[in-house]
């Protein structure tokens, strides 16, 4: 080769270098983890929706820069997620990584997140550790300590003075049994008996019996969504309100995604979430009109993640005038606040977890459909166990 | 202590249910089928939309459930099982598993990834007083088909004719060929009935254990553990192989919780051990 076409061959190789810089800086990639198959496909579903009907509503050009949307199937594995986050981070160079439908898949991106300074927002997983696992890390969905916390609190205050727990033996169903015990204990109330049940646990007979022979005044509940429905089923077959015994429950137990299927076992189930599909705002109404329209079914809480993880990003793009650094975009995301359709919410600036309100709510029958029909509301409630290290 | 005993009892009937056709498949014809949980989830999903979609009587989706996943399977048997009846059972596995994800990604598809629910009929709802104990009707309801299913499947099989045929067709096909039974219609019509007894599995089973796509890998484990512990020559030996462990599971996870969920494989890994050929299988000769 002479070095004429040495020459020409280095300004081919420069012209598209630049054409790919500025390509670059057109499109702001947003990469969407989700389980979208297996068992958790359901959460995804709720996600991808959700993102794709915000930018639907929203146009995809903010502050100049267009938006491309990347989903991808993690099918619920961690590994798989890890793999899936580096190829987005290496290969489509995306400014933004989003999803995640469990805490071990977002535990698997975390080191991810940190080392290519990635902003990283979890919509679904809800251990309180996650956030801590990178400073790149933030929350758009919920923490279980966050939503358990305030039933703990409402319970003993309306007659429910001794508790059977029952969780799922794992992350989240750890959080969740720690935080209702502490907070209920401080609240006068007793703790009886703490059953956790495998994941893989098809009959809740004995561990049903186990807390109908304690005599509490109440059972708590918390098990991943699928599970909830026959917990529920187990729980009115064996007639333990009968015995005198109420079920309370975190959201997750009466998803909105399959509440209507519960029949009237569900009715009058007291729990406590961060959103409902019947919230009652007009941001609200406007999601759930829409997302039913596009998506054929309810939004649950997940979606409402989702939702509000890309409402984050449009946001924090808007405050950097477009620019998709990692590090400022993260800077941008800290202290956002506005108004979800569950209500208003912020970004905690200091722990990168969301601030919203909590309800408790009751299942009712609106229009011959199931609804958590919201009947408290305590305001800003931030994840306990993190409020508690300071 | 006995609602802990009935409760076992009545899971381990569940277990029986779904694993019997399984035992049914694999024991008597041989063949490796994994994908016996597909057809208990076709029965499943038939339920659910008879009953949610159509205001079917939950009463008539029993028998739907049996019929349309028997009917499923003869048009597989016809279409694809047939070929590998004669190949190693490497094959029969991977064939079979490829099935039950494709009936996963199928259901997904068209019914949605999310939990689907059933609302039994009054009459199956709530519990009776029974010498004492509180017991579900729906479960005494299980208990019942069940029994009676497992006494009529074991006199088929040992006392008529079909039976004989059904056992000298699987151990020699040639001989028995040769001896004038058509051995591909008995083939095609027992694994219809596996596959139906897997359909009725999946009707009796929405209400206690929950319907979703994963629905047969989630409880390949368990039919698996019941065929494996009982034997697969007989049907007596999955019957009580499944009281055992529903005994041995629901008390286990009573009294020690925390190990309770290992306690249905223990008693897996030890009959295996003392008996690899299963508690009421005979040592095979071939």
């Amino acid at each position: 080769m002479n070095r004429r076409h040495l020459l020409i061959a280095a300004t081919a190789g420069l012209g598209l270098l630049t054409a790919t810089g500025a390509y670059a800086q057109q499109t702001v990639k947003i990469g969407l983890i989700l389980p979208m198959s297996g068992p958790f496909a359901s959460t995804g579903r709720q996600i991808e929706g959700m993102a794709k009907l915000y930018m639907a509503q929203n146009g995809n050009m903010v502050a100049g820069k267009k938006i491309e949307l990347i989903v991808k199937d993690d099918t619920g594995t961690a590994d798989v997620t890890k793999r899936i986050a580096q190829e987005l981070v290496v290969n489509e160079k995306v400014s933004v990584l989003a999803g995640f439908g469990l805490t071990p898949l977002a535990l698997a991106t975390a080191p991810i997140a940190t080392q290519a300074k990635v902003p990283t927002i979890v919509m679904a997983a809800a251990t309180s550790i996650i956030t801590e696992q990178s400073p790149y890390i933030v929350r758009t969905g919920f923490t279980l300590p966050q939503v358990t916390a305030p039933l703990a609190e409402w319970a003993p205050k309306n007659g429910i003075k001794k508790v059977v727990t029952l969780v799922s033996d794992y992350g989240p169903g750890h959080d969740a049994e720690k935080a209702f015990k502490e907070t209920f204990t401080k609240g006068g109330g007793q703790v009886l008996a703490e059953l956790r049940v495998p994941m893989a646990n098809p009959e809740f007979a004995p561990f049903l019996q186990r807390a109908r022979d304690a005599k509490p005044d109440a059972l708590f509940v918390f098990v991943p969504s699928g599970v909830g429905s026959a917990v529920m089923k187990q729980f009115a077959e064996r007639e333990l309100a009968k015995d005198g015994i109420r079920l309370i429950v975190t959201g997750d137990v009466l998803d909105d995604d399959i509440l209507n299927g519960m029949g009237d076992t569900a009715l009058g189930v007291v729990s406590s979430h961060h959103y409902s599909a019947a919230h009652n705002s007009p941001e609200n109404k406007a999601l759930v009109e829409a997302f039913k329209k596009s998506n054929n079914m309810r939004p649950n809480f997940h979606g409402v993640g989702g939702y509000d993880g890309m409402h984050l990003i449009y946001q924090a793009l808007k405050k950097t005038n477009g620019d998709a650094d990692g590090t400022k975009l993260l800077e941008a995301m800290k202290g956002q606040s506005w108004t979800s359709p569950r209500g208003p919410v912020s970004i905690d600036p200091e722990t990168r977890d969301i601030v919203q309100n909590v309800f408790i709510r009751k299942v009712e029958k609106v229009n011959g459909e199931l609804y958590n029909v919201e009947f408290a509301t305590i305001e800003k409630v931030k994840d306990p166990v993190k409020a508690a290290k300071k | 202590m006995l609602t802990i005993l009935f409760d076992g009892f009545a899971y381990g009937m569940i277990l029986f249910v779904l694993a019997c056709g399984l035992s049914v498949t694999l024991g008597l014809m041989n063949f490796i089928n994994l994908a016996h949980g597909a057809f208990a989830m076709a029965g499943g999903y038939l339920t659910v939309v008879l009953m949610n979609r159509f205001g079917v009587s939950f009463f008539l989706c029993i028998p739907a459930g049996f019929l349309v996943s028997a009917a499923l399977g003869i048009l597989l048997e016809r279409t694809l099982y047939v070929r590998l009846y004669a190949r190693s059972h490497l094959d029969q596995v991977l064939f079979s598993i490829g099935l039950v994800f494709m009936a996963v990604s199928g259901i997904d598809y068209f019914m949605g990834a999310q939990q689907q629910l059933i609302t039994l009929p009054p009459s199956l709802q709530g519990r009776v007083n029974l010498f004492g104990i509180q017991v579900g009707v729906y479960r005494l309801f299980v208990i019942a088909i069940c029994l009676v299913l497992a006494l009529a499947l074991q006199l088929v099989l040992t006392r008529t004719r079909f039976g004989s045929q059904l056992r000298a067709a699987v151990d020699d096909a040639r001989v028995a060929r040769g001896l004038g039974i058509n051995v591909s219609l008995i083939f095609t019509f027992t694994f219809a009935f596996g596959s139906g007894l897997a359909g009725l599995g999946g009707v009796l089973g929405a209400e206690i254990l929950g319907m979703d796509p994963t629905f047969p890998l989630k409880f390949m484990i368990y039919f698996l553990v019941v065929i494996s512990v009982g034997g697969t020559t007989t049907l007596t030996g999955p019957l009580l192989a499944s009281i055992l462990l529903g005994i041995a599971d629901v008390a286990g996870k009573y009294y020690v919780p925390t190990v309770g969920s290992f306690i249905i494989y223990t008693i897996m890994v030890v009959v295996l051990i003392l008996r690899p050929q299963g508690l009421f299988g005979r040592a095979t000769t071939r």
